[in-house]
C-alpha cells in the first residue's frame, strides 16, 4: 500500500462514496459503482494506488465473510437437500463450460493442456459479483438464485483440486509435494472446522455473550471467521469454503442473527474493496495495445459460457423464462481465475502473455456483468406481456416476535407455543436461551433495540410484537423502532410501572399490561378466601377493582405531567398512588354485588 | 357414587340451598361439587368433572332458579362438560343409564307459579329444559324436588324439605345396594 493506511482508507472510501451512489442512481447496481471507483483510483486512472495485488488479496476476505454469511442462512438440512443441484448441476456446468472454453482457446492458438487449464479457470464464475447482485435483486431464495448458488458452491469445491493439480501438469514438477500428505492435511482441517463450528463455538459464544460487551462479541465473530480462513489457506483449501462450512454449522445456533448483524457491515465494506481492487486490476495499457484481441476474448468468454449456462439451467430447476437471467448472473469469470491462471503461469503451464490477456478478459467480463443484467432486464420488459409465474420464496417467518424472554415473555411464549403459534424470540441472556433451545424453542441471541435485528427476525412480515424486556428504556426504544419502521406490526407491551405505562400510552401503544397487576389481584383474592370470602365473591371483588383501577389509570395518564427528572417521576408516582387510594376509599362499601337474591 | 352438582354463586349467603346441602353432605359415597367455589373464574376443569360423573350412578343438580333457569355457571357446565362425543352424539354414551335428580329452590312462594301469579306459569312449565338435557344424555329422570319461597319459608318447612331430600337419597342408596 502506498502512503499511510489512513490516506489509503480515505481514498477507497471517498471513491466508493462518490461512485456507488451514482451507479445506483442510474440503476447500474453497486458492483459496477465499485468497479468504476477502482478504475478511477487505480494505476491506470488517477494512480492513487499502485500495489493492486496486495489489496486484492486483502479484499478477498470480503468474499470469505460473504460465504460465511451465506452459510449462516443455510442449515445442514437445506444443504443436504441441495446436494443434487450442487454436485449434479455444478459439475455439469464446470464440465460443459470448461470444455467449450478450452475448445475456444485451443482454436485461438493455445496448446491443448494450457487451454484445458485456462478453460476450467475461466469457466468458474464470480461468487462475489453473482451473490451480491442476487442479494440486491432479492433473488437468493428464488429458484434461479438457488441454482446459481449451487453452481458457485461446486466451483468453490472444485477450485481446490484444480489449483493443486496445475503445478503437476508442469514438466518436471518434482517438488509438488506428496498428495497423500496434502490430502490428509486437508481432511484434518475440515474435521477441525466441523469440531470448532459444531462443538466449541457455541459455548465460547455463550461465554463471550455473557460478558455483555458488544464489541467483544463482534471481535470474536471476526476472529472465528479469520481463524478458519487462515486454517484453510494453510492446508491449501479455499478460505471461502471453510468460512461457508463454519457458517452452515452455526446456522442452527441461537446466535445466528447476532453473528449476521455483526459481520454484515465488514462483509459489505470488504466486498466493496474487493470490487474496487478488481476495477484497479483492469490493465488499460493492455486494452489500449490489443483492443481487438481482448474484446474477442471477453465476448467469446461471455458468449460461450452464457450459452452453456442457459443450456444447463433446466437441470437446476431454473424456470425456462429465467434461464438467460441465470446465464447473465454467472457468465463472467471469477476470483478463482486470477488464482488458477497465476498458478499456471508460475508453473509455466501457461505463457505469460496469455495469462495477462485472460486476466484482463476476466476482469472485463466481471465489469460487463451489470451491463448484461441491464440488457436482460431491457429484453425482459420488452416482452413483458408474458404470463408471470411467481418465484417461490422461502418464507418461514413467524407471526409473533417476542422481545425479551424473561419472566414475562417466557410465559407469553409458552402460551403461544402450547396453542401451536410460532414465535421468534429475541433475548440477550445466554443461559435462558440455552435452556429454552433444549426444549425446541426458536430463540435468537440479540438486542431487540437494534433495527437490523428486528428486521432479521422478520418484523416486516410478523403481525404482533410482544415487548416484554425488563428494562423500561429498552422497551420504549423497541416501541419507537417498531412504530417508525413496521407500521403493520401490532405492539403488546409489558409495563414495569405506572410511569412506564404512561410512556407507552403516550407512544400510542394500546395493549399494555402492568407486569405485577394480575398476579397481585390473584394474591388478593387468595387472601380474601383465606379470610372466609366465597371464591366467586373474591373474584367479583377483584374484577371490580380491576375495572376501576384501569379506568383511574387511564384517566391519570391522560393528564399531562412533568416527567423531566427522576425526582419528578418519583413524585408523580407517589401522587398517582395517593390519588388511586383516595378513589378506592371513596368507592368502598358502595359497591354491592348485585344479582338474583340469595 | 352420588355427585351433587351444586350451583350457587354465594353459597355462604344462601339460606335454603345451604340447609338442603348440609342435610345430605355426609352421606357415604356422596361428593359435592360446588361449582362457584371450584370455578370462580368460570374455567371449568372439564376432564375432572367428567371423571366424577362417569364414576357416579346418580347425578344431583341442585341450584336456585335464576330467571326460570339454571345459574350461569351451571349452564356453562352443561355446555362444556356434557360434551359431544362424550355425553351425546356419536360415541357419547358416558351418562347413559345413570339417574338424574333435580333439586331446585325458588325465591317466590308457590302461588307465584300460577296463571294469576307474577310468573304466570306453573313451576313444572320450567322443568323441561333441565329434564330434557338429562334425558338427551340418556339419563333417567327422577321426580324432581322443589322448595319454593326460600327466603321466607319457615324453619319447620325448611327442616321438612331437608329431611325429605335426605330420605330420597338414602332410599336411593338402599335401592341401589339391593339391586
Amino acid at each position: 500500500m502506498s502512503g499511510s493506511f489512513l490516506v489509503d482508507a480515505m481514498v477507497y472510501l471517498a471513491a466508493a462514496v462518490v461512485c456507488v451512489p451514482l451507479a445506483a442512481r442510474f440503476g447500474l447496481g453497486s458492483v459496477l459503482g465499485y468497479l468504476i471507483a477502482g478504475c478511477a483510483i487505480g494505476p491506470w486512472g488517477l494512480g492513487f494506488v499502485r500495489d493492486v495485488e496486495s489489496i486484492l488479496h486483502f479484499a478477498e476476505f470480503g468474499v470469505v465473510l460473504m460465504l460465511f454469511l451465506i452459510g449462516l442462512e443455510l442449515d445442514i438440512g437445506r444443504l443436504v437437500r441441495m446436494r443434487r443441484s450442487v454436485f449434479g448441476g455444478g459439475s455439469l456446468q464446470l464440465a460443459l463450460c470448461g470444455a467449450l472454453l478450452a475448445a475456444g482457446l485451443a482454436a485461438a492458438g493455445l496448446g491443448w493442456v494450457p487451454a484445458i487449464v485456462a478453460g476450467l479457470a475461466i469457466a468458474m464464475s464470480s461468487t462475489a459479483i453473482a451473490v451480491q447482485t442476487m442479494a440486491e435483486r432479492n433473488l437468493l431464495n428464488a429458484p434461479v438464485g438457488r441454482g446459481a448458488f449451487a453452481v458457485l458452491l461446486f466451483q468453490d469445491i472444485a477450485a481446490i483440486p484444480l489449483i493443486a493439480l496445475v503445478p503437476l501438469l508442469a514438466a518436471g514438477a518434482a517438488d509438488a509435494g506428496n498428495p497423500w500428505v496434502d490430502g490428509a492435511q486437508a481432511l484434518g482441517a475440515i474435521v477441525a472446522v466441523i469440531v470448532i463450528g459444531r462443538f466449541l463455538t457455541r459455548p465460547v459464544l455463550r461465554l463471550v455473550a455473557k460478558s455483555n460487551v458488544r464489541e467483544v462479541f463482534t471481535a470474536f465473530a471476526l476472529l472465528l471467521v479469520l481463524g478458519i480462513a487462515e486454517l484453510m489457506s494453510l492446508v491449501g483449501l479455499s478460505m471461502a469454503l471453510g468460512a461457508f462450512l463454519a457458517g452452515v454449522l452455526l446456522a442452527s445456533s441461537e446466535y445466528r442473527h447476532a453473528l449476521e448483524t455483526d459481520i454484515a457491515p465488514f462483509k459489505g465494506l470488504l466486498l466493496g474493496l474487493f470490487f474496487i481492487a478488481v476495477g484497479m486490476s483492469i490493465n488499460f495499457g493492455l486494452i489500449a495495445a490489443r483492443p481487438l484481441t481482448l474484446a474477442g476474448l471477453t465476448l467469446g468468454l461471455l458468449a460461450l459460457k452464457g450459452v452453456a449456462l442457459a443450456l444447463i439451467a433446466p437441470r437446476l430447476d431454473v424456470a425456462p423464462r429465467q434461464r438467460w437471467l441465470f446465464a447473465a448472473l454467472l457468465a463472467q469469470g471469477g476470483e478463482f481465475a486470477f488464482v488458477v491462471l497465476g498458478v499456471a503461469r508460475s508453473a509455466r503451464v501457461l505463457p505469460g502473455e496469455w495469462e495477462a490477456l485472460l486476466i484482463a478478459a476476466v476482469a472485463l467480463s466481471m465489469a460487463a456483468t451489470p451491463f448484461l443484467l441491464l440488457a436482460h432486464d431491457a429484453a425482459e420488459s420488452r416482452s413483458a406481456r408474458r404470463t408471470s409465474e411467481a418465484d417461490v420464496i422461502d418464507d418461514d417467518s413467524a407471526p409473533v416476535i417476542i422481545a425479551g424472554f424473561g419472566r414475562v415473555g417466557m410465559i407469553v411464549g409458552r402460551l403461544l407455543f402450547a396453542y401451536g403459534c410460532r414465535a421468534t424470540v429475541l433475548d440477550h441472556d445466554p443461559d435462558q436461551i440455552e435452556l429454552l433451545r433444549k426444549f425446541g424453542f426458536k430463540v435468537f441471541y440479540g438486542d431487540a433495540t437494534r433495527l437490523d435485528l428486528l428486521e432479521a427476525a422478520g418484523a416486516a412480515k410478523a403481525k404482533v410484537i410482544v415487548v416484554a424486556v425488563d428494562d423500561a428504556d429498552k422497551s420504549l426504544r423497541i416501541v419507537d423502532l417498531a412504530r417508525a419502521h413496521f407500521p403493520g406490526l401490532a405492539i403488546v407491551a409489558r409495563a414495569r410501572n405506572v410511569q412506564h405505562y404512561r410512556q407507552l400510552r403516550s407512544r400510542g401503544v394500546m395493549l399494555i399490561e402492568r407486569e405485577t397487576f394480575e398476579a397481585a389481584l390473584r394474591i388478593g383474592r387468595d387472601v380474601l378466601e383465606r379470610l372466609g370470602a366465597e371464591p366467586y365473591e373474591a373474584r367479583l371483588v377483584a374484577d371490580t377493582f380491576r375495572r376501576h383501577n384501569r379506568a383511574d389509570l387511564e384517566q391519570m395518564v391522560a393528564q399531562p405531567r412533568d416527567a423531566q427528572s427522576a425526582v419528578a417521576a418519583a413524585q408523580a408516582g407517589r401522587e398517582e398512588l395517593e390519588e388511586m387510594l383516595r378513589l378506592d376509599r371513596a368507592r368502598r362499601g358502595r359497591e354491592q354485588v348485585t344479582g338474583w337474591g340469595p | 357414587m352420588i355427585t351433587v352438582i351444586y350451583a350457587h354463586p354465594h353459597p355462604l349467603r344462601s339460606r335454603a340451598g345451604r340447609r338442603l346441602l348440609d342435610a345430605v353432605r355426609d352421606l357415604p359415597g356422596l361428593a359435592v361439587h360446588s361449582l362457584y367455589d371450584r370455578y370462580p373464574d368460570f374455567s371449568i376443569d372439564v376432564a375432572a368433572e367428567q371423571r366424577a360423573l362417569a364414576a357416579s350412578r346418580l347425578v344431583v343438580l341442585q341450584h336456585p332458579l335464576y330467571w326460570y333457569s339454571v345459574p350461569a355457571l351451571l349452564k356453562l357446565w352443561f355446555e362444556r362438560v356434557l360434551a359431544h362425543g362424550w355425553a351425546y352424539g356419536e360415541g357419547g354414551t358416558a351418562l347413559r343409564g345413570k339417574d338424574c335428580l333435580w333439586v331446585a329452590t325458588t325465591g317466590g312462594p308457590p302461588e307465584w307459579y300460577t296463571p294469576e301469579g307474577p310468573h304466570a306459569y306453573p313451576f313444572d312449565a320450567f322443568a323441561p329444559v333441565v329434564r330434557q338435557t338429562a334425558r338427551f344424555c340418556g339419563m333417567n329422570w327422577l321426580d324432581h324436588i322443589v322448595l319454593h319461597g326460600a327466603h321466607r319459608v319457615s324453619e319447620e318447612a325448611l327442616a321438612a324439605a331437608a329431611g325429605h331430600y335426605r330420605a330420597r337419597l338414602v332410599h336411593y342408596v338402599e335401592q341401589a345396594a339391593a339391586a
